[in-house]
C-alpha cells in the first residue's frame, strides 16, 4: 500500500478534489491497510473525540491536520505528490479501561521533515492539532523515530561514556545537589554551598532552574565564586568536580556570552532549562560539542504538558527529542522522591536515555521498538525529595548510570553541608560495593546502610534525620498496561 | 588528605577479600581487569603506568589477585595502585569500574595555585606536593 496508486480512474480523482468539505477519512488520511515503511516516522496519539464524533474520523483528522490537510478540499494538492505527503492513520485501538479514548497510530513519510530539526518535527506533529475542536483532548504518547531520521541529528554533545572518562568516575552513580535556597543568595554565599557540598564528597552541584541573573546575584559573580569553590574542592580531594552553571537567559546572544565565560573559567559543564525552546537547546548542544562542554538540561516547565494523561505530550517523547537535540543530562524522575513518577513509566524514560535499542514494552509505556543507531547515551538525573536512606531503592530502580541529586538531602543535614554530602557518598559507595558482591539490595538495603553508618557518623545522623521519609502519592501518568502482545505490529 | 578517586574511596580501605569480590564481579560481566600504578595522583593524570596488559582471559579473581600482589611487592607504600575494568561491548568500549586498592602511607595532597588574570578571573592550577620530587622518589 506504500506505492501511490496510479490506476485510480480520473472520475474518482475529480470527485476527491471537487470543491467543498469532505471527511478526512475519505481524503486519504485513514488507510487501515497501510503498512508503515522502515523510514516512516510513526506517532501514537491518545485521542478523546467530542461526543458524537466517530473515532476513525477524529483520528484521520489528526493525521490530516498534522500533515497536509486543511478543513476543506484544495485543488493545489494536485500539484504535489500528495498521496506521499499525507499522513496515514492506519490503526485505531480503544484505550484499555479508558472509555471514550483511542490510541491512533499515524505514519508520516520521512520527506515531511527537515533533517536535524526538532522544531520542524514538533511543528508538524504537535503544531496545530492539539486545539482541534472536534477533539476533547489529545495526547502524543510515543513516536517511532526511524534510523534514517535519527542519523540527521548529532545526539548528545558528550554522552555518558565520554562524560565518565572526562570526570574519571566509573561504576557508580554520580552525586549532585542543587544549591538551596533557590533564590536570594549572593554570589559569595552561593559559592560557599558549592564548596561545602563538593568537598564533602559530591561530584556536582547545580544551579536551580530559575537562577539566572537577578538583582541579588549577577551571573558573572556566581560563575566566579562557583569556580573558586570547584577548584578548591578539587584540590582538597584530588578528584574532578563540577558545577552546572545555568546559562539560561533572555536571548541566544546572552546565553552564548555566559557559556563562553563558563568555558574561560574552566567549567566542565553548563546548564540550560527546557523552556528556552528546542532550537535554542539544539544550538547550545552544538556549542557544547564544539567546546568540550557537558550540557545539563533541567526539564523546567515540562509538567504543564506531560503530566495529565488525557492531553499533552508524554515525557517519553520529550526524552526522545532531547536525546536527538543533543543534551547530556536530563531530569527523568526518581520514583521515590517528591515529584511525579510511576516506576514503570520512569523505567521507560531511563531506557530511552541509555540503551542503544529499546524494545517495545507496553507495561513501561514504550509503544514501539526504538533503535538508536549508536546515538550517544543521555545521562538521566534523579532529583527532588530523595535522601541517603533510599539509596538501595534508588540503585535498584535506576541503575548506576544516573546522577543522583540530593539537594535538601545534602544541605539539610543537621551537621552541615559537608556532612550531608559525605553521608550520601558513603551510602552510595557502600551500596554499589554490596551490589557488586551479589547482595540483595531491596532485602538487605537498610542493613547495608546501617553497617556503613558504623564507620560514618554523618550517615548515621542522616539515617536518623530522614528515617523512612517518602512521598507516596498515586501517579497520574501511569502506563495503560495494554497487555496484547501484538500492540504495534 | 585522602585522595578520593575511584569508586570506593569514601569507605575504609578494602580488604583483599573485598577486592577479590569486586574483581570477580567484573570478570563475570566479561570485563578485562587492569592494574595500574602511579606516584602522580593529579586528577587529570589519566595514564597511570600499566602493570602488564588488561587481563582479558583470566577465569577467576585469583589470577588478578596474584598480579596485584606482585605489583604491591614492587610499589606498595610508595605509589597509588588501582584496578580498572574494561568493557568491550559496543556503545560502551570504556571503563565500567575503577577503584583504588593501595595508597601511599602518607598523602600530603595538593596545593591550589591562583594566578590573577583579566578582570576578576583567576587561572587555577592544582599541583600535588609530592610532584615536586622526581618520579619514583615522591612518596
Amino acid at each position: 500500500m506504500n506505492a501511490i496508486d496510479k490506476t485510480k480512474p480520473t472520475e474518482e480523482k475529480r470527485s476527491r478534489y471537487s470543491a467543498g468539505v469532505m471527511e478526512y477519512r475519505k481524503m486519504g488520511y485513514w488507510q487501515p491497510d497501510y503498512e508503515p515503511k522502515d523510514t516512516d516516522v510513526i506517532a501514537v496519539f491518545r485521542i478523546t473525540p467530542q461526543d458524537g464524533v466517530d473515532e476513525i474520523e477524529a483520528s484521520a483528522a489528526v493525521a490530516g491536520e498534522s500533515s497536509t490537510a486543511t478543513w476543506t478540499v484544495v485543488w493545489t494538492d494536485r500539484l504535489t505528490a500528495c498521496d506521499k505527503y499525507r499522513a496515514k492513520c492506519y490503526r485505531v485501538d480503544p484505550v484499555p479501561n479508558g472509555p471514550g479514548s483511542w490510541f491512533a497510530y499515524i505514519a508520516y513519510d520521512l520527506d515531511l521533515f527537515e533533517n536535524g530539526s526538532i522544531a520542524n518535527l514538533s511543528a508538524s506533529i504537535i503544531g496545530n492539532v492539539f486545539g482541534f475542536k472536534p477533539l476533547k483532548a489529545l495526547r502524543l504518547e510515543d513516536m517511532r523515530l526511524p534510523v534514517a531520521y535519527i542519523k540527521t541529528f548529532d545526539g548528545p554533545a558528550t554522552g555518558i561514556v565520554v562524560e565518565r572518562e572526562r570526570l574519571d568516575k566509573f561504576g557508580r552513580p554520580l552525586l549532585g545537589a542543587t544549591v538551596k535556597p533557590k533564590l536570594g543568595l549572593s554570589g559569595r554565599n552561593y559559592g560557599r554551598v558549592v564548596y561545602e557540598a563538593l568537598k564533602g564528597g559530591l561530584d556536582f552541584t547545580k544551579d536551580d532552574e530559575n537562577i539566572n541573573s537577578q538583582q541579588f546575584m549577577h551571573w558573572r559573580d556566581r560563575f566566579l565564586y562557583c569556580m573558586e569553590a570547584v577548584n578548591k574542592a578539587q584540590a582538597a580531594s584530588g578528584e574532578i568536580k563540577g558545577t552546572y552553571l545555568n546559562i539560561t537567559a533572555g536571548t541566544m546572544e546572552e546565553m552564548y556570552e555566559r557559556a563562553e565565560f563558563a568555558k574561560t573559567l574552566g567549567s566542565s559543564i553548563v546548564m540550560i532549562d527546557l523552556i528556552i525552546g528546542y532550537t535554542a537547546i539544539q544550538s547550545m548542544a552544538k556549542w557544547c560539542r564544539r567546546n568540550d562542554m557537558i550540557l545539563h538540561l533541567h526539564r523546567a516547565g515540562h509538567s504543564t504538558y506531560t503530566r495529565q494523561k488525557n492531553h499533552g505530550v508524554s515525557f517519553r517523547v520529550i526524552t526522545k527529542w532531547m536525546r536527538l537535540a543533543g543534551v547530556d543530562h536530563i531530569h527523568a524522575g526518581t520514583v521515590v522522591g517528591k515529584l511525579e513518577g510511576d516506576p514503570h513509566t520512569t523505567k521507560g524514560y531511563y531506557d530511552l536515555c541509555r540503551e542503544d535499542f529499546v524494545p517495545q514494552n507496553l507495561a513501561h509505556g514504550i509503544f514501539f521498538d526504538q533503535p538508536w543507531a549508536s546515538t550517544r547515551k543521555l545521562m538521566p538525573v534523579a532529583s527532588g525529595g530523595i535522601h541517603a536512606g533510599q539509596m538501595h531503592q534508588l540503585i535498584d530502580l535506576l541503575g548506576e548510570d544516573v546522577v543522583l541529586q540530593f539537594g535538601g538531602g545534602t544541605i539539610g543535614h543537621p551537621m552541615g553541608i559537608q556532612a550531608g554530602a559525605t553521608a550520601n557518598r558513603v551510602a552510595l559507595e557502600a551500596m554499589i560495593l554490596a551490589r557488586n558482591e551479589g547482595r540483595d539490595l531491596l532485602g538487605e538495603g537498610p542493613e547495608i546502610l546501617k553497617e556503613a553508618a558504623r564507620h560514618c557518623m554523618p550517615l548515621k545522623q542522616a539515617l536518623e534525620t530522614w528515617k523512612d521519609v517518602t512521598f507516596n502519592y498515586t501517579s497520574t501518568d501511569t502506563p495503560d498496561f495494554v497487555p496484547q502482545a501484538t500492540a504495534a505490529e | 588528605m585522602r585522595l578520593t578517586q575511584g569508586a570506593f574511596s569514601f569507605l575504609p580501605d578494602l580488604t583483599d577479600e573485598q577486592i577479590a569480590k569486586q574483581v570477580q564481579y567484573c570478570i563475570d560481566k566479561g570485563w578485562a581487569v587492569n592494574i595500574e600504578f602511579t606516584d602522580d595522583p593529579h586528577p587529570r593524570n589519566t595514564y597511570w603506568e600499566l602493570w602488564g596488559h588488561p587481563m582479558f582471559d583470566v577465569p577467576d579473581a585469583a589470577g588478578v589477585m596474584f598480579e596485584l600482589n606482585e605489583c604491591r611487592k614492587a610499589y606498595k607504600g610508595r605509589h597509588y595502585i588501582r584496578l580498572s575494568a574494561f568493557d568491550a561491548t559496543h556503545t560502551w568500549e570504556s571503563l565500567r569500574l575503577s577503584f583504588l586498592t593501595d595508597r601511599p602511607a602518607d598523602e600530603p595532597g595538593f596545593v591550589l595555585e591562583r594566578q590573577e588574570i583579566d578582570g576578576r578571573s583567576i587561572r587555577y592550577t592544582t599541583r600535588a606536593y609530592a610532584a615536586n620530587r622526581p618520579e619514583g622518589a615522591r612518596y
